[in-house]
C-alpha cells in the first residue's frame, strides 16, 4: 500500500513537471503570460506529489512495511523510533527522495516568495528549478527507486548502517546539508533566468540571487560545522576533519559560494565582475551536483560512499548537460555582460574582493584536484593511491592565512580609491589585535609557524572588524544621543548585510583560532587501567571507577565509568562506551567529553577485558577545540542577520524592470 | 559567442567528465584480495540448515573443509537480513544442484544472524539445495577477511583460494571458475 502511494506519486509527478517546463518558455515567448499560472500550478503539484511520497515512505519505516525494498534495506524493528524516521535520508534510494523533495520545496518557496516580482526571470527559474527537478524525479521511477516490491515480504531488515543509527545529528546534519547543497540550485536557476530573460545586464538579479546564496551558505556552513561535530563525537580519534572525499565535496560549493557572496557585492556596487559571477553561481551549482555524483555512484572510496548501482551514469549525464548549458550561456552572453566598470586603484576594497575570489577559488582548485587525484592517478598510471591530511594541509594553509589577513583588510578599505591618509588610519590600528594574539599563541605554546600566523591575523582581522562596530556605535552615540546597546542594534539594523557579514566574519575566527589550537596542542595518551587507576593528559587527571554492560533492544552496550579529578575531587563522570550492532564486525565506538571554554577533554574506550578488571583509554585534551562549534554558530547567526528577508517596502520594483512590463506594474 | 571562453571552458571541463567515465568502470573497493592463491583458512563448522537431496547433510554434522581435499568448494557467506543475498540465492542453488555428480561441494556460511531466522528465509525463498552452516563468533568470517556479505569463495581442489566473488555471484561467473578448476587434476594424495 505504502509502496502503491509512493510509487503513484512520483510517476504522477513526471507530467506535471514535464507540462511546467514547456508551458514556461511557450508562455514567455508568445506573450502568454496567463498560461505562467498553470506552470506555477505544475510547480506545486509537484511539491504536493513529492511530499506524499515521501511521507508513504516515512509511514512505511514507521510501521516496519517490509515489502517496501528500501524498508527492507534500511529498517529493522529493534530501531528506536526516533532512527527509523530519519534514515529516510540514511541509503541512497532515500536520500535521493528527500533531496527532490527539499528541491521541490525550494521550487515553491521561489515562485511564492517572488511572485509579486515583474519580468520573466521568475518564470524562467522556475523552469529551471523543474528541470533539475525532472532529473531527480526520473531517477526516482528508474534506477533509485525506493519503492520496488519485496516478495515474499521479510520478517524483519537489517536496520540503518550502525554508524548511522547511533548520534542524535544524524536527524541534524544531513538536512541542513541538503538544505544547503540543494538550495544552491536556486542561485543557479536565477543566473539561467537572468540570462534567459535578457535581465543578466541589470544588477538587480544579483542582489536577489545573493539573498539566496545567504540562506543555502547559512545551511551549508551549519552542515559542513554539524558533521565536523558528528565526526569528532562519535568516531573516537578526537578529530573532525579528514579531507574524506565526501568531506571535500560539501566543503568545494562552501568555498565557491563564499567568493560569490563577496564577488556579487562588486558587482552590484562596481558593475564589475558580472561574467565571473556568473561563472561561480553555476560552479557552485555544478560542484553541487559533482558531490552528489561522488557520493552516490561509487567513483571514489570513502566512508560516506553510498552503495551503487547504474545511478552514476545519469549523474554524469547530468552534469554534461549542466556543463553545456553554462558553457552556451557563459560563452554565448559573455561579449554582451563584458565589463563596464575598471579598477580605480590597487587600493581598494573591490581589490580585496578579487583577491579574495582569487584564494577561495585557488583553495576550491587545490581541493578539487586533491580529491580526484586517485583517479588520476588510476587512469594514467594504473596505481592505487590516496591523497591525505599531509597535501591538503601544505596547499590550504598559505590560502587560509592570506584569507584571514584580507578579512581585516577588505572591510576597512573604502571602495573605489583609498587615499594614504586612509590607509594609515584604518590598516595600522588593528596591527595592536595582531601583537596581542601572537603573544596569546606564543604563551600558550604554539610554535608553529602557521599556528602562529593564523593567531596574528586573526588577531589583525577581529581588531579591524570590532573597529568598524565601534566606529559606526560611536557615531551614533555621538550624533544621536543613542545609547550604546541601542546604537549598536541600530547600526547592525542600518545594514544587516554588511554588519551581518562582519558577524560571520568573527565565526569564522573562532573557527580558525579553535582548528589552530586543538590541531598545534592536542595531547594525547593512551592507557591501559584497572578500576581505581587514573592517567593524566595536559594536568587533567582520569580515574577509571567501573565498566559495566547492557543489552538494548537494537544492540550492546559496553562502557567504563570515568572520573575527572581535580583537587583530589570528582568534577565530573564520563562514560565513553562501544556499542555493537548485530550486522557490523566492528563495535562503534561513543566516545564522551567534557566541554570547557578553554578546551575539551575527550575520553575514548579503545579495548577492555571481558570480565572487566582492565580498561584501555585514549585520554585527549584539546584546546579551544569548542570554539570551532561555538564559531560555527557565529557564522550561522552572522548568515541570519544578513539574510533574513527584509520587509516588504512598496517601491521595491526596480525601475528599469518596471517600465519594461508597464501593464504589470499597473496591475 | 565567445568560443575562447567556450574553448577554455570545454577543456577544463570535459577531460573530468571523461575521468569519470573511466571511474564509473572501475570500483574503488575491488582492490585485489591478497586471499586468491593463497591456502583456504581451515574451518570446522556446525549445519543448521540441512539443505536438499542429494547435496544435503544432516542438521548437527560438521563440514569440515580438511575432509574436502580434492573437491572444488564454494564457500558462500550470507544472511537472511542481506538484500543483494536473495538475488543470488536461486542462482547458487541450481548450479550447486548442476554440479551434484561432480566433486564439487557448495557451503553455506551464515554471517552475523540467528540459524532460526537463516531457517525461515530459505524456507520462504523455497528452500536451498546444499547445507548451510553456523559460524560462532564470526570467526570464519573473520578468516576470510569478510568486507560484507555475500561474498563467495571458490576454493580448488588444491585447497587453495582461486577466486573470491564479491557481491551477488552470477551463474556464468561461478560455472567458469569451477569448471575451470574442474579442468586441472586433483593432486596426487600426499602433495604438500
Amino acid at each position: 500500500m505504502n509502496g502503491l502511494v509512493g510509487r503513484a506519486a512520483l510517476l504522477v509527478s513526471l507530467p506535471f513537471i514535464v507540462l511546467g517546463i514547456i508551458t514556461i518558455p511557450v508562455a514567455l515567448r508568445r506573450g502568454r503570460r496567463d498560461w505562467i499560472p498553470i506552470a506555477y500550478g505544475a510547480v506545486l503539484a509537484n511539491f504536493l506529489l513529492v511530499t506524499a511520497a515521501a511521507l508513504a515512505m516515512v509511514v512505511a519505516l514507521v510501521t516496519h512495511d517490509f515489502s517496501v525494498s528500501y524498508v527492507a534495506q534500511v529498517g529493522s524493528r529493534e530501531t528506536p523510533l526516533f532512527y527509523t524516521i530519519i534514515s529516510l535520508w540514511g541509503a541512497l534510494e532515500g536520500s535521493i527522495l528527500f533531496w527532490g523533495w527539499v528541491l521541490s520545496l525550494y521550487a515553491v518557496a521561489v515562485v511564492w516568495f517572488n511572485r509579486e516580482r515583474p519580468g520573466d526571470l521568475v518564470p524562467y527559474s522556475a523552469m529551471v528549478l523543474l528541470a533539475v527537478s525532472l532529473f531527480f524525479a526520473i531517477l526516482l521511477v528508474g534506477p533509485a527507486n525506493p519503492f520496488h516490491v519485496v516478495f515474499p515480504v521479510p520478517p524483519n531488515g537489517p536496520g540503518p548502517n550502525p554508524l548511522l543509527q547511533n548520534h542524535i545529528l544524524m536527524g541534524i546534519h544531513p538536512p541542513l546539508l541538503y538544505l544547503g547543497y540543494v538550495g544552491m540550485s536556486v542561485p543557479f536557476a536565477f543566473a539561467v533566468g537572468a540570462v534567459l530573460s535578457g535581465e543578466a545586464e541589470s544588477n538587480d538579479w544579483i542582489r536577489l540571487t545573493r539573498n539566496w546564496t545567504v540562506a543555502s551558505w547559512g545551511f551549508l556552513s551549519a552542515a559542513i560545522i554539524a558533521g565536523m561535530w558528528w565526526s569528532y563525537d562519535v568516531l573516537g580519534w578526537g578529530g573532525y576533519w579528514a579531507w574524506d572525499p565526501v568531506e571535500n565535496a560539501s566543503f568545494l560549493p562552501w568555498l565557491t559560494a563564499t567568493a560569490f557572496l563577496h564577488s556579487a557585492m562588486v558587482q552590484e556596487r562596481r558593475s564589475m565582475l558580472r561574467v565571473w559571477n556568473l561563472n561561480l553561481v553555476v560552479g557552485t551549482f555544478a560542484l553541487t551536483i559533482l558531490g552528489t555524483f561522488l557520493t552516490r555512484s561509487g567513483i571514489i572510496s570513502s566512508v560516506h560512499a553510498f552503495t551503487t548501482g547504474t545511478i552514476g551514469y545519469y549523474f554524469l549525464t547530468f552534469i554534461g548537460l549542466v556543463l553545456l548549458t553554462a558553457l552556451a550561456m557563459v560563452a554565448g552572453n559573455s561579449d554582451r555582460l563584458s565589463t563596464r566598470g575598471r579598477l580605480d586603484s590597487a587600493a581598494s576594497r573591490e581589490t580585496i574582493f578579487l583577491l579574495n575570489n582569487l584564494f577561495l577559488t585557488a583553495f576550491m582548485l587545490t581541493v578539487l584536484v586533491g580529491t580526484l587525484f586517485p583517479l588520476v592517478a588510476e587512469a594514467i598510471r594504473g596505481v592505487k593511491v590516496s591523497v591525505g591530511g599531509p597535501f591538503f594541509n601544505r596547499m590550504s594553509l598559505p590560502l587560509i592565512a592570506a584569507l584571514l589577513f584580507l578579512m581585516g583588510v577588505g572591510p576597512a578599505l573604502p571602495w573605489k580609491v583609498a587615499s594614504r591618509a586612509d590607509l594609515r588610519e584604518k590598516l595600522l590600528p588593528p596591527i595592536s589585535g595582531a601583537v596581542v594574539l601572537l603573544g596569546i599563541a606564543i604563551l600558550m605554546g604554539i610554535r608553529n609557524p602557521y599556528g602562529l600566523l593564523v593567531f596574528t591575523f586573526v588577531g589583525y582581522s577581529a581588531a579591524a572588524n570590532l573597529r568598524e562596530y565601534w566606529i559606526g556605535v560611536r557615531a551614533r552615540h555621538v550624533a544621536q544621543g543613542e545609547a550604546w546597546p541601542t546604537a549598536l542594534v541600530k547600526l547592525v539594523g542600518s545594514n544587516r548585510r554588511r554588519y551581518g557579514g562582519y558577524i560571520a566574519h568573527f565565526g569564522v575566527f573562532f573557527v580558525a583560532l579553535g582548528i589552530t589550537a586543538s590541531s598545534s596542542l592536542r595531547s594525547e595518551r593512551e592507557a591501559t587501567l584497572k578500576p581505581g587507576e587514573t592517567v593524566s593528559v595536559y594536568g587533567r587527571t582520569v580515574r577509571l571507577k567501573s565498566m559495566w554492560g547492557r543489552e538494548e533492544k537494537q544492540r550492546s552496550v559496553v562502557g567504563a565509568t570515568m572520573e575527572l579529578i581535580e583537587n583530589g575531587n570528582v568534577r565530573a563522570t564520563l562514560e565513553p562506551r562501544m556499542n555493537f550492532y548485530p550486522t557490523s564486525q566492528e563495535p562503534v565506538p561513543t566516545p564522551d567529553v567534557h566541554s570547557g571554554v578553554f578546551g575539551d577533554l575527550y575520553l575514548s574506550l579503545v579495548a577492555f577485558r571481558p570480565d572487566g578488571s582492565t580498561a584501555t583509554i585514549k585520554a585527549i585534551y584539546e584546546p579551544l577545540l569548542p570554539w570551532i562549534w561555538f564559531g560555527g554558530g557565529v557564522v550561522v547567526f552572522g548568515a541570519i542577520v544578513s539574510g533574513w528577508p527584509a520587509r516588504r517596502r512598496r517601491t521595491a520594483v526596480p525601475a528599469i524592470v518596471a517600465s519594461a512590463n508597464p501593464a504589470r506594474d499597473a496591475a | 559567442m565567445n568560443w575562447k571562453r567556450a574553448t577554455i571552458a570545454g577543456a577544463f571541463a570535459f577531460p573530468i567528465i571523461g575521468l569519470f567515465i573511466y571511474g564509473l568502470k572501475h570500483d574503488p573497493h575491488d582492490i585485489p584480495s591478497p586471499l586468491p592463491g593463497k591456502p583456504a583458512p581451515t574451518f570446522a563448522l556446525e549445519v543448521f540448515a540441512p539443505g536438499q537431496p542429494p547435496l544435503g547433510r544432516p542438521i548437527g554434522d560438521t563440514v569440515r573443509l580438511a575432509d574436502l581435499k580434492g573437491q572444488v568448494v564454494v564457500l558462500n557467506f550470507w544472511a537472511s537480513w542481506c538484500l543483494a543475498c536473495r538475488d543470488e540465492h536461486r542462482t547458487l542453488s541450481e548450479v550447486a544442484r548442476s554440479y551434484a555428480d561432480k566433486p564439487v561441494h557448495f557451503v553455506g556460511s551464515l554471517y552475523q544472524d540467528t540459524p532460526n531466522a537463516g531457517r525461515q528465509w530459505i524456507a520462504e525463498l523455497g528452500g536451498q539445495s546444499y547445507p548451510s552452516v553456523q559460524d560462532p563468533r564470526t570467526r570464519t568470517a573473520i578468516d576470510y577477511g569478510l568486507y560484507g556479505v555475500p561474498e563467495t569463495f571458490i576454493i580448488g581442489r588444491d585447497g587453495l583460494i582461486a577466486h573470491k566473488i564479491t557481491g551477488p555471484a552470477s551463474a556464468a561467473a561461478v560455472t567458469q571458475i569451477v569448471d575451470s578448476l574442474l579442468a586441472t587434476p586433483a593432486p596426487a594424495k600426499g602433495a604438500p
